[in-house]
């Protein structure tokens, strides 16, 4: 009809416009494949086979979900308070600081449950704190959150880097990095939940954390769909006059939504610190909290779709290792041009198809009408 | 006279590594004072430096890379154009999309044409720009002062250096003094005066994003035919963020923007050059400061504790006809 | 050459469902001032923008100097010398005064010609029309009146033999007011044509030659300046309405509850908005604030609601202050007896996104009832809504529909059901039936009656003089921020309408 923004069913919006949206995103991927003269099915074949293949792939593809998982609600939450929290990068970086603290600590002396809840505040703790600056800033200063979370994305890099050059690396070790923990600061792996499904494992590093990752979901929708405080932020993420209207405390809203989506990207920081490397290391972020931007936008901001959303980014980076394996002319970096793709059609062009798949439900809902109209006379 | 000497040196890599960074900010400049935001100037530099990699190891033109950095670097700015004007997405999604994009691609594409672990061939002869010297230079240079400053610092550098510099007064030039430039700046402060007067706001902010293309070009190309003889993967390491750092530090302004590059540069020069060397009183200063001192200086520009950067008013916002 | 500058045939504009201009005919005779006038939502700024070019009409033919033309848009109506001042100043607030009035009528490519060429123009215009204003001043360190007279000046250099100013006084002081009108007849002594839109009576006499009267869409009458009176012309704005009746007995008026001392709120640029107004509403009465939209009604509701931060004078909420000019807490005002529905329910009173009855909560989401634990409880919640669509017979009775779902009478009852069963003491209502159905308007007028019942104070804002009379036990006249008369609600409507006009009494109004 004359609005075709208007009303979708449920499905169409939550489901069908991502899908359409994803697709299309996966079919540019393809022509990348083809661009270097490979075969997109047989990528696909790869991608997989590599991801859910078997046992020790799954786990890795579970593996590198927890992690998206966690930046991809840090995402949400902020954009439900109707802030673009660009800076999980640097939060999930700062935050690792909290986890290699407890555990350079506790790590000979105290068993892994008692240093993980630790751990878990750590992290959250730093992460929180980088992205409480940045919060502060617009919410006292009115500097744009998405640029200060930028420069802090930076600012944090080199900061880690000074740190596990000069101050967290062991004495007489050339490596930036810190040292080893021991048992207390390792992670148990979960490989008895694959063995359920009689899956086996292998070296894959799907740890505990996975559990803390889906508890941390359901925390989100609990508290963004459930809780006070998750009311106010969406009040003032949808509009900033009702805000003002029901007195909400804008400045307060911004800094605790920035702060709590800072703590989600510090937890990240858990999985690969404790759950596989067993230290910190230069880097070990990896791009995470920009995969989370688009985890987030796949899945609509709900923890509902976050999850599908965090495992299908943890299928293209376990499936994508496969392929650059299987396929020597595409590497992983296969991997950032399809989630690149994913946030240019999820999110800059989300609107693209909507009018065409809006007149497509017009023009439906329209012939059955007169078809049951028709019926009626 | 060591000082003296360890000065220039210093200098001449501060010019040598604000190239870029003021061909891209000034292609930042022209695209947010239209009102479209750019973070993807990262992107757009990648992209470009790779084709222009690409484009002269093949054909062995260096005119020839040139002329393809900057397509590709229009091409990624008509898709951002599309995304936030046309479709009236969000510029920063688009932005981060186009970023992560032209990473992964050059890779791919780089690998699978040139199998180079990602690098295009070295470039040398024809297929890269080399150093233009002044007359005299040589003659020059034993002259105390004078000739080191003749000879290392205005002589020697390349073409796409010069043309940099020239930019910045062309692009105040644009802004200031033609009818292009009043509207552009128009179309960023108040796109319904704009419109009202029957100019079409669409299709201005089209121009601007093109010109933002060309330059973020003309920054790509720099790095990987002149600065470097081939490209590398991931070669801008973030020089699109800093020259997006610097215009924001500039308040907006092609005179400033000169300014933010060169001294943003010339931390990273003086960087480069401390390392490892301890300062006289002051001693080691920890590179990782330096390197993100050009953050920090904009955040704390931002939050308005040095003068107040106002950017452009109806930047970010994409414009709809009102009613 | 025809003496006529425009001529508008049958022209008809819809938007979707309403229809802006009905059938519209109009002559404006050369080198003459002529006013459209009528109340808000008549249509003037709808057919002027259809002369601009703007919108394009569904029917009817425009005649620029005795020819038919098409505008489809501004720059074809600036080519026909049509120029345009806009009610919101369509300036580059950055740029100098002459970089605004080259914009888009540069005629090189490089500016330096051109720059030169409009400062001569521009103290041509200046020195024609009396027009002084420094050429290289920044617009937004010029005060309102020399705006306008920057955007008058940006029409005449685009040789504009036709000007079009919409609601043009809306902004400027009386004085600044008074030397607009001097540039009016000036510029039409040299010839131009004006077409002047406004809904204040005053300005027309002051002024214009002829006056059209716009009412409800329609052209409703043409009349010389010096043959009506303003009398005639506030009764064709208005028409002859059924008079709407709400049953509702003798008001028992008991304390205190709500009292303003010298409110004055100005907005961001300065400006004066609301002027030192007082006023006191007792319990069980209903007051009600009449006024054409823009006179400062909203800023009054929204500066007592504490959601505007007023820059002088007192308010007291039952016996207590409210730092109306400090950070006064909405939330806080509610546990103080205060229930607020906003003007705008699209934007403030309503988050539309949400569920239906996450919006029955807004504003009351900290309140004990809905808390379980840490949790809000939805099943409270819910059952909370369920009881208050029911009572309020909001349809379709769903409390979990999105609230963009229901219609403008039923949204406007989930405001209105979360603000009154509060049991507040004070009820500040804006605009209580803007986009509501016949049915739903009955029902709000009964409800509101009901409360000052029950022994509420009742603060009424309505650019609806019809509501106003039926419901309010007491009139108050909003005009240019201030208050300028009391009535009693048998008030006669011609009175009423005259002091909305800015008339101060009839003795004014026949001079």
């Amino acid at each position: 009809m004359s609005n075709p923004y208007a009303k979708l069913p449920g499905w169409a919006e939550y489901g069908l416009i991502p899908l359409v949206n994803l697709v299309v995103a996966f079919l540019v991927a393809g022509l990348v494949v083809l661009l270097v003269g490979e075969s997109p099915l047989e990528a696909a074949y790869h991608l997989i086979n590599g991801a859910f293949g078997r046992g020790e792939y799954i786990g890795f593809t579970l593996y590198y979900a927890t992690t998206f998982i966690f930046t991809g609600l840090a995402v949400a939450v902020a954009s439900h308070a109707g802030l673009f929290n660009i800076g999980g990068e640097g939060q999930a970086y700062v935050g690792g600081i909290g986890v290699a603290l407890v555990c350079l600590w506790l790590d000979r002396i105290m068993p892994w449950y008692v240093v993980f809840p630790l751990a878990i505040l750590g992290s959250a703790a730093f992460g929180a704190l980088w992205a409480f600056l940045p919060g502060w800033l617009q919410a006292k200063r009115g500097s744009h959150i998405v640029i200060t979370t930028i420069m802090f994305n930076f600012i944090a890099s080199s900061l880690m880097v000074y740190l596990l050059t000069r101050v967290l690396k062991p004495l007489g070790s050339m490596a930036p990095q810190t040292r080893t923990f021991e048992a207390g600061g390792q992670l148990p792996k979960l490989d008895w939940l694959l063995g359920i499904f009689g899956l086996d494992i292998g070296n894959a590093p799907f740890n505990i954390s996975f559990l803390l990752a889906l508890l941390a979901a359901f925390g989100c929708w609990l508290l963004i769909w459930r809780t006070r405080l998750g009311y106010e932020m969406r009040v003032m993420g949808h509009s900033p006059s009702a805000a003002r209207y029901a007195g909400i405390k804008d400045a307060r809203i911004t800094v605790i939504a920035m702060m709590i989506s800072g703590g989600l990207c510090g937890m990240m920081a858990l999985n690969p610190i404790m759950g596989e490397q067993f230290r910190m290391q230069l880097d070990f972020v990896q791009g995470a909290g920009f995969v989370g931007i688009a985890v987030a936008l796949m899945g609509r901001s709900h923890p509902a779709g976050i999850i599908p959303a965090a495992i299908l980014f943890g299928m293209l980076y376990q499936g994508g290792a496969e392929i650059a394996f299987e396929m020597p002319t595409i590497s992983r970096d296969m991997i950032v041009i399809i989630q690149g793709l994913v946030i240019l059609f999820a999110g800059a062009l989300e609107n693209m198809f909507r009018p065409a798949i809006g007149r497509i439900f017009a023009s439906v809902a329209s012939s059955r009408s007169a078809s049951s109209a028709a019926k009626g006379a | 006279m060591d000082v003296f000497h360890m000065l220039v040196t210093v200098l001449e890599s501060t010019i040598r590594v604000s190239v870029p960074l003021i061909f891209a900010a000034l292609g930042g400049l022209f695209t947010e004072r239209a009102g479209v935001f750019d973070i993807g100037l990262e992107g757009k530099m990648l992209g470009a430096a790779f084709a222009a990699g690409a484009v002269a190891a093949v054909t062995g033109n260096v005119w020839a890379g040139l002329l393809a950095a900057i397509l590709i670097s229009v091409l990624l700015s008509l898709v951002h154009g599309y995304a936030s004007i046309t479709q009236r997405g969000s510029q920063i999604v688009s932005g981060v999309a186009i970023n992560f994009i032209v990473f992964g691609s050059t890779v791919i594409l780089g690998e699978a044409w040139f199998r180079q672990g990602g690098r295009t061939p070295a470039l040398a002869g024809d297929a890269r720009f080399s150093t233009i010297t002044f007359p005299f230079a040589e003659e020059i240079r034993p002259v105390p002062v004078i000739g080191p400053i003749y000879a290392d610092l205005i002589s020697g550098h390349f073409f796409l250096t010069y043309l940099a510099f020239a930019m910045v007064p062309i692009t105040w030039w644009i802004l200031y003094r033609t009818r292009f430039g009043l509207r552009l700046r128009a179309v960023g402060e108040n796109p319904g005066a704009v419109d009202t007067a029957g100019i079409s706001v669409v299709w201005m902010r089209y121009r601007a994003v093109i010109c933002c293309g060309i330059l973020a070009g003309l920054g790509g190309a720099y790095l990987s035919l002149a600065m470097t003889a081939g490209f590398v993967k991931g070669m801008t390491a973030g020089k699109g963020y800093i020259a997006l750092a610097a215009l924001i530090f500039a308040k907006w302004k092609p005179l400033n923007v000169m300014l933010a590059c060169l001294l943003f540069g010339f931390l990273d020069a003086l960087a480069i050059r401390l390392q490892g060397n301890p300062l006289p009183l002051i001693g080691q200063i920890p590179v990782q400061l330096m390197q993100a001192l050009p953050y920090i200086l904009t955040v704390i520009l931002l939050a308005g504790f040095i003068g107040k950067a106002v950017p452009p008013k109806a930047g970010g916002v994409p414009y709809v006809k009102e009613r | 050459m025809s003496d006529i500058a425009i001529e508008l045939r049958g022209i008809d504009k819809s938007f979707g469902p309403v229809h802006a201009n009905k059938n519209i005919n109009l002559v404006v005779k050369k080198g003459t001032i002529h006013g459209i006038i009528g109340e808000n939502g008549a249509g003037k700024s709808t057919l002027m923008s259809i002369l601009y070019g703007f919108y394009q009409a569904d029917r009817g033919d425009i005649l620029v100097d005795g020819k038919v033309l098409t505008i489809k848009d501004p720059n074809a109506a600036i080519a026909s010398g049509i120029g345009m001042v806009h009610q919101h100043f369509m300036l580059v607030e950055n740029f100098t005064v002459l970089e605004n009035v080259m914009l888009g009528a540069e005629d090189s490519p490089v500016l330096n010609a051109s720059i030169s060429k409009a400062r001569i123009e521009l103290k041509r215009l200046e020195k024609e029309y009396a027009l002084e204003v420094n050429p290289d001043a920044i617009i937004e360190e010029l005060p309102v009146g020399l705006q306008q007279r920057v955007e008058i000046l940006k029409a005449l250099y685009r040789k504009a033999d036709i000007l079009i100013l919409d609601e043009p006084t809306g902004v400027l002081t009386p004085p600044e007011a008074d030397h607009l009108f001097r540039i009016l007849e000036q510029l039409k002594n040299e010839g131009k044509t004006i077409i002047l839109i406004t809904h204040k009576l005053r300005e027309i006499m002051a002024v214009t030659d002829e006056v059209s009267v716009m009412r409800r869409g329609e052209m409703v009458a043409t009349r010389a300046t010096d043959k009506t009176s303003v009398e005639e012309l506030a009764e064709l704005m208005v028409g002859r309405r059924v008079l709407l009746r709400v049953e509702k007995g003798e008001a028992r008026p008991g304390d205190v509850k709500l009292s303003v001392r010298n409110l004055t709120v100005r907005d961001g640029r300065g400006v004066t908005m609301v002027d030192d107004v007082s006023f006191d509403i007792r319990a069980g009465e209903i007051v009600g604030i009449a006024g054409v939209a823009g006179n400062g009604q909203s800023e009054l509701l929204e500066a007592i609601a504490g959601i505007r931060r007023a820059t002088g004078g007192t308010v007291e909420l039952n016996g207590s202050t409210v730092d109306v000019t400090g950070l006064a807490d909405p939330a806080e005002l509610r546990t103080r007896g205060l229930a607020h529905v906003p003007e705008d329910r699209h934007h403030v009173g309503l988050v539309l996104k949400f569920e239906e009855s996450e919006n029955a909560i807004l504003g009351y989401h900290r309140d004990p009832a809905y808390k379980k634990g840490a949790l809000l409880d939805i099943a409270a919640m819910r059952a909370d809504a369920e009881e208050k669509i029911a009572r309020y017979d909001i349809r379709p009775p769903n409390p979990r529909l999105k609230t963009a779902n229901f219609s403008g009478g039923n949204q406007q009852k989930i405001v209105l059901a979360r603000e009154m069963e509060r049991n507040p003491d004070v009820l500040i209502i804006g605009q209580p039936t803007r986009g509501v159905d016949v049915g739903a308007i009955e029902f709000i007028h009964k409800r509101i009656i009901e409360m000052r019942d029950q022994g509420k104070a009742v603060l009424l804002v309505s650019v609806e003089l019809d509501e106003i009379r039926a419901l309010s036990d007491r009139i108050l006249v909003m005009f240019a921020g201030r208050v300028v008369g009391e009535r009693t609600s048998d008030a006669d409507e011609g009175d009423l309408g005259l002091l909305m006009a800015g008339v101060e009494n009839r003795m004014e109004a026949a001079q």
